[in-house]
């Protein structure tokens, strides 16, 4: 693997460019692998990664049916906050918050994570209430999140309107410091290259369409469209087609899949210092390093794989930024888009053991799995290596729906995860 | 957005509906005598169907009526819609998970 560093920039710079290696192999599978991740975005290259790293599995393959990162990854917003109500939650997402923090200098890639502040918008007195609970609940569990007035919210971003006589007023604020962006692209690429370096095949362009189970039921071999690949260990990461996936082993999940829009303006100097997200009035906003405002909000109303969505959810979603920010009004949007999001009854994921042996999953992040990238990997990866969940993962299991120990981060932020 | 054609109003745009989830779902018909197993599944399994998918809608700002639709989740094309009590149009039904 070339190492990145001011100094090969500067060799490679006199060499005339001309030195540097692509950052992957164009893997051709192999007929069998000590353990195969199906999906090939930053939740399951990243897996990859973590099994040859940290588990020492060394024959190893990730299977993408597109390219890597096209799905999912290469579609949210790039927001990272850990900010959750439930215990369980907060612990789940403090620990890829902790990851992201030298994530760049341990895959030495520039993911451009950028603890640049999550703020969080309360419009009327029941958000008041919700979001302090929520400031209370991260304090308690060690996590840093704050109350802000509205002139305080206003001191940390300027262009916020604070007026009090629109629609939805803003009452007061969360702050998540430690929250922020980071790039998607890089993510997916760093953790292809990271785990490419430890000989892992990276596969694109080969759908699962079967999964093989022995006598006893264990999986022992996927069907692609590039043939029949063997493997006892196989960890599904395919966020909206979760359900489909995991399906062909006869599994059924709790989960339906949905159309998530975003959108991006033209780029402009900076203005939005902060990440700024209203669940009230459904809508988010941050800026990217290049100056493009990356605005979304909640999902479609109805379940769909067309990786398409409605005008009019992007309608209502500017209209709220528009009164928040009323300098934005003239801003021109350049392209939306939307993916598809596996979202859950509870609107946690679910992380673990299937009831086919030798079956992982880590699906049900619905319109928040960007943020756990790393620490779901990690996790997904410790699980797959030991055959058994990772105690920050066990409460997010699928049993959860029988036993009825839900962890409803749905009634806590029904939409913008 | 999506044109719908609501069974009792006709033809009108999606912001005059509500989604409402898969149709077809029976409530069991003893819960108490119901196992954990089957009553999870009735509250939270869904076909979350690739493909032709029967579902519900409500006409919310116009007639306010629930309906049942067939629509196609990988091109949104509504296939029919048709009267809550009605059976689906069957030759038109294609199941796949």
């Amino acid at each position: 693997m070339q190492t990145y560093s001011a100094w090969s920039l500067l060799r490679h710079a006199f060499g005339g460019r001309q030195g540097w290696t692509p950052q992957w192999r164009r893997a051709a599978p192999k007929p069998q692998y000590d353990a195969v991740i199906v999906g090939g975005g930053g939740h399951g290259l990243g897996a990859a990664y973590y099994l040859a790293a940290e588990h020492g599995l060394t024959r190893v393959a990730v299977l993408e049916q597109g390219w890597v990162g096209g799905g999912s990854t290469g579609r949210n917003t790039s927001i990272v906050r850990s900010n959750y109500l439930f215990d369980e939650s907060v612990r789940l997402y403090d620990h890829a918050l902790d990851i992201w923090q030298d994530l760049a200098q341990v895959l030495n890639y520039n993911v451009m994570y950028s603890p640049r502040g999550v703020m969080m918008l309360a419009h009327t007195v029941h958000d008041v209430q919700v979001l302090k609970r929520h400031v209370h609940s991260n304090r308690c569990n060690g996590v840093g999140n704050e109350w802000l007035t509205p002139e305080q919210a206003k001191a940390f971003c300027p262009p916020l309107s604070i007026a009090r006589d629109i629609r939805y007023p803003v009452l007061g604020a969360t702050l998540q410091r430690r929250g922020g962006t980071a790039r998607h692209d890089a993510v997916a690429w760093g953790y292809a290259r990271a785990a490419d370096a430890l000989g892992v095949d990276i596969v694109e362009n080969c759908e699962v369409v079967g999964i093989r189970r022995d006598a006893a039921g264990a999986v022992e071999a996927l069907e692609t469209s590039r043939g029949l690949i063997r493997s006892r260990k196989i960890g599904v990461s395919t966020a909206g087609l979760s359900s489909v996936v995991i399906g062909l082993a006869g599994v059924r999940l709790p989960i339906e899949s949905f159309p998530l829009q975003a959108l991006v303006s033209e780029p402009v100097k900076p203005v939005i210092p902060c990440v700024v997200m209203s669940n009230g009035i459904h809508a988010y906003i941050s800026q990217s390093d290049k100056g493009e405002l990356v605005i979304g909000a909640g999902t479609d109303a109805y379940t769909s794989y067309t990786q398409r969505g409605a005008l009019h959810v992007n309608s209502h979603t500017l209209a709220a930024i528009c009164e928040l920010f009323p300098a934005l009004r003239r801003m021109r949007m350049l392209r939306n888009w939307a993916g598809t999001v596996d979202v859950t009854p509870d609107r946690s994921p679910i992380i673990g053991k299937t009831p086919v042996p030798g079956l992982y999953v880590n699906c049900g992040w619905g319109t928040g799995g960007f943020k756990a990238t790393p620490g779901a990997a990690h996790l997904l990866a410790w699980t797959m290596a030991h055959d058994e969940p990772h105690a920050l993962v066990a409460p997010f299991c699928l049993e959860r729906f029988r036993d009825g120990r839900l962890i409803n981060e749905a009634a806590a932020a029904a939409v913008a995860h | 957005m999506l044109t719908i054609v609501c069974p009792y109003c006709g033809s009108r745009p999606e912001p005059e509906f509500a989604y409402a989830g898969q149709a077809h779902l029976a409530r069991p018909a003893d819960p108490g005598a119901t196992g954990d197993d089957d009553w999870s599944a009735f509250l939270y399994l869904r076909t979350n169907t690739r493909g032709v998918h029967a579902e519900r809608w409500r006409h919310l700002h116009g007639c306010a009526r629930f309906f049942n639709a067939l629509r196609d989740t990988t091109n949104d094309r509504f296939v029919a819609t048709y009267r809550i009590g009605e059976a689906a149009p069957a030759a038109l039904k294609e199941d796949r998970p």
